[in-house]
């Protein structure tokens, strides 16, 4: 016998773990989604990654020949593009995948009872392999043009946790939210566009006069792009006590997430 | 959201264990609000302001289903039906009250399971087995089980966005069912298929039923309901309104349907057997009674398989009426229609009535029907359904036995002369 009632938290991640084989094949087809009806299938995954990898380092670097202040290398410049806006693309996709998780699933929520958690957890696997490949031929590429900086490139990890904890609970609780305001979708694809500028990704932080460069540095994203371009161009180790705040909202944004998620999933179904 | 339930020790699970779904105090209440910003406003200050409309789409349901039980759930659009179903299946929480149920459970609501329509029958059936809880080593072998019972060919190999509904129905009915699951759940979806799969599925559940499957199932359909459960549940406005054997809750359904349009009340009163039957009609027109005679105009209850048989149905009228529809239907056992008609069906000339009248009706046949136990229904409407205007609507308010008659023995329910012919072939 079972009771229908308020499924305690435990619950909800052994359950993750009882579907992990519905939440393995759900990441997999996530992945065929992109390349059903295409000839090539997955090789577009290799594909557009790495035209973007060659127009930033290649066509940036030896054609405009934009150089990086402090550093002596023709591809510094399309190397900090890449390190930025690879792992920006990874924020953003998980982000903005987020807001639609339950609209986008409505179909299932309404016809099947399964653990609504592997939904968020699909989308963090999915988008995972998908940066994974990319970041892959990235790592391909510094390895090929003798650029790979060293053991430094494992502070990605815990870089790359952090920052994809905080999208993933942040977006849940926009997710969620955006099943009963729809607003919050369109709001957030803006926000996203100024975030992105407000954070030195496509400039080094120092071109810009002081008084705006400590108003970038308020923006959280910033000190974590930034140890991204210092590990790639200078093999230097993130600094570990500048990041402690960013652990903090991290698991904030997480906490956030589990709580506007268990508190409304049930009115979810109802609204969709 | 303020439902809470304890856990039951597990001593009280074994003394409940014959009830495989216990449902108490139930509801469902699905928030309106006005516009967006009132449910801004309600999530932004805690509890103080209430901005939306509470409707109950489900209120108070309370029943216990046994196990290996099967109960049919009947009710007019927007009665609660689905909801139900979708929280007894789980995709939907109730706002109060609790369900128990057993845990190995099977749903088949609305169409389909979720498909994507860009993935093929197999692919996708495959995501629903995993969705159902199957283990990746079971679902290799249902998979072909599934396949041989969708016959769907090729197509089960094609994506479904080229599937038709009853296909998309095949395909998630074959998925659901493909082991017996302790409850099966089913939604209107069976009405989709054609009408030899739909007889496919009926064969399977009622297998199922044999072997113990406790049975849920919503239909529009009076016969598969009749002959399908064992109970029905009548739902309206959210409320259980019955719940008694399958004939009783139809026929009280029937006259429900029929009182939408008037203001006239359904009584339930008993008949001359004193089992509980169904009256229901404005009032209008009253029959005081009826009876049946044979041959030589004596009022029996018993007749042999092609005797004559006469129904007199005694009329009072209360008001003027111009072209009433008197008819009568003869039911077996089941409640299944065995034969009706009526005084419009038969172009009984146009007659008009006033207040005090009384009048009888007389309809003589043959009983060309097989033997066993008959109901008599009598009803007097306008136009020549009775959903029109319903005068009076009498169910059972008659009981009579058909035996068999010497010369002509055979099965069945209708008593058709046939004629023999051998001849020799070289």
């Amino acid at each position: 016998m079972e009771i229908i009632k308020y499924i305690p938290f435990e619950s909800r991640f052994s359950a993750l773990w009882r579907y992990r084989s519905f939440v393995g094949s759900m990441v997999i087809r996530e992945f065929r989604i992109r390349y059903l009806g295409s000839l090539l299938g997955s090789i577009w995954s290799i594909l557009n990654p790495l035209a973007m990898i060659f127009i930033y380092t290649i066509i940036f670097s030896k054609i405009m020949r934009a150089k990086l202040a402090g550093v002596n290398d023709t591809m510094a410049f399309g190397l900090f593009l890449c390190a930025g806006l690879l792992t920006w693309g990874y924020f953003s996709e998980l982000l903005n995948r987020c807001q639609y998780i339950f609209i986008e699933q409505a179909n299932l929520l309404k016809k099947m009872k399964f653990p609504r958690i592997t939904l968020p957890a699909i989308l963090f696997l999915s988008s995972s392999l998908n940066f994974m490949i990319i970041f892959g031929i990235f790592i391909l590429f510094l390895l090929i043009t003798h650029r790979f900086p060293g053991w430094s490139i494992l502070g990605f990890v815990p870089l790359l946790l952090m920052q994809q904890g905080f999208a993933l609970g942040f977006g849940v609780f926009l997710g969620t939210l955006n099943v009963f305001f729809r607003d919050i979708g369109h709001f957030i694809g803006i926000v996203l566009q100024f975030w992105f500028w407000l954070t030195p990704i496509v400039y080094p932080i120092t071109i810009l006069p002081d008084r705006f460069q400590s108003l970038i540095r308020m923006n959280p994203m910033s000190r974590i792009v930034m140890s991204y371009q210092n590990i790639i161009l200078r093999n230097e180790w993130p600094v570990w006590e500048d990041l402690q705040l960013h652990i903090l909202i991290s698991l904030a944004s997480m906490i956030l997430g589990a709580f506007i998620f268990v508190r409304l999933s049930g009115d979810i179904v109802d609204e969709l | 959201m303020s439902f809470k339930v304890g856990l039951n020790t597990d001593k009280k699970n074994t003394q409940e264990n014959s009830s495989e779904i216990v449902v108490e105090g139930l509801g469902k209440k699905y928030k309106r609000f006005p516009n967006h910003w009132a449910r801004l406003a309600e999530y932004f200050s805690a509890a103080q302001y209430c901005g939306h409309k509470p409707i109950w789409v489900l209120r108070n349901i309370n029943f216990k289903v046994h196990a290996g039980e099967s109960v049919g759930i009947i009710g007019q659009n927007g009665a609660g039906k689905s909801t139900l179903l979708k929280i007894l299946a789980g995709t939907t929480k109730p706002s109060e009250g609790t369900v128990k149920l057993s845990r190995n459970i099977a749903a088949l609501l609305e169409l389909g399971l979720g498909f994507h329509p860009d993935f093929t029958g197999r692919e996708n059936v495959n995501m629903s087995c995993q969705m159902m809880g199957h283990r990746a080593e079971e679902i290799i072998g249902l998979i072909p089980e599934i396949e041989k019972f969708s016959e769907l060919g090729e197509y089960f190999d094609q994506p479904l966005r080229v599937y038709s509904t009853g296909m998309q129905m095949r395909l998630a009915f074959s998925a659901v069912t493909v082991t017996r699951p302790e409850v099966l759940i089913v939604d209107e979806a069976l009405a989709v298929g054609d009408a030899y799969f739909q007889h496919k599925c009926m064969q399977r559940i009622r297998a199922f039923k044999k072997e113990g499957t406790t049975l849920l199932f919503v239909s529009h359909d009076p016969g598969a309901v009749k002959s399908l459960c064992d109970r029905a549940l009548l739902f309206d406005k959210g409320r259980l309104f019955k719940d008694d054997s399958p004939d009783v809750v139809l026929d009280y359904y029937n006259a429900m349907i029929a009182k939408k349009k008037g203001d006239e009340e359904i009584k339930q009163v008993e008949n001359e057997l004193g089992k509980t039957v169904t009256r229901s009609g404005s009032g209008q027109v009253r029959i005081q009674k009826v009876d049946v005679l044979d041959e030589e105009n004596r009022s029996v209850r018993a007749f042999s398989v092609g005797d004559t048989i006469t129904i007199c149905c005694y009329l009072q009228f209360h008001a003027d009426i111009k072209n009433p529809t008197i008819g009568f239907i003869i039911r077996d056992r089941l409640g299944n229609d065995v034969f009706g008609t009526n005084t419009y069906y038969l172009n009984i000339g146009e007659h008009a009535y006033k207040k005090r009248d009384h009048v009888c009706f007389k309809f003589t046949m043959k009983l060309n029907i097989g033997t066993g136990n008959y109901s008599l229904c009598v009803a007097v409407h306008s136009g020549y359904e009775h959903i029109e205007k319903s005068y009076d609507w009498w169910d059972q308010c008659m009981v009579f036995q058909v035996i068999p008659n010497n010369s002509f023995t055979f099965v069945g329910s209708a008593a058709l002369p046939v004629e023999v012919d051998i001849q020799g072939m070289q």
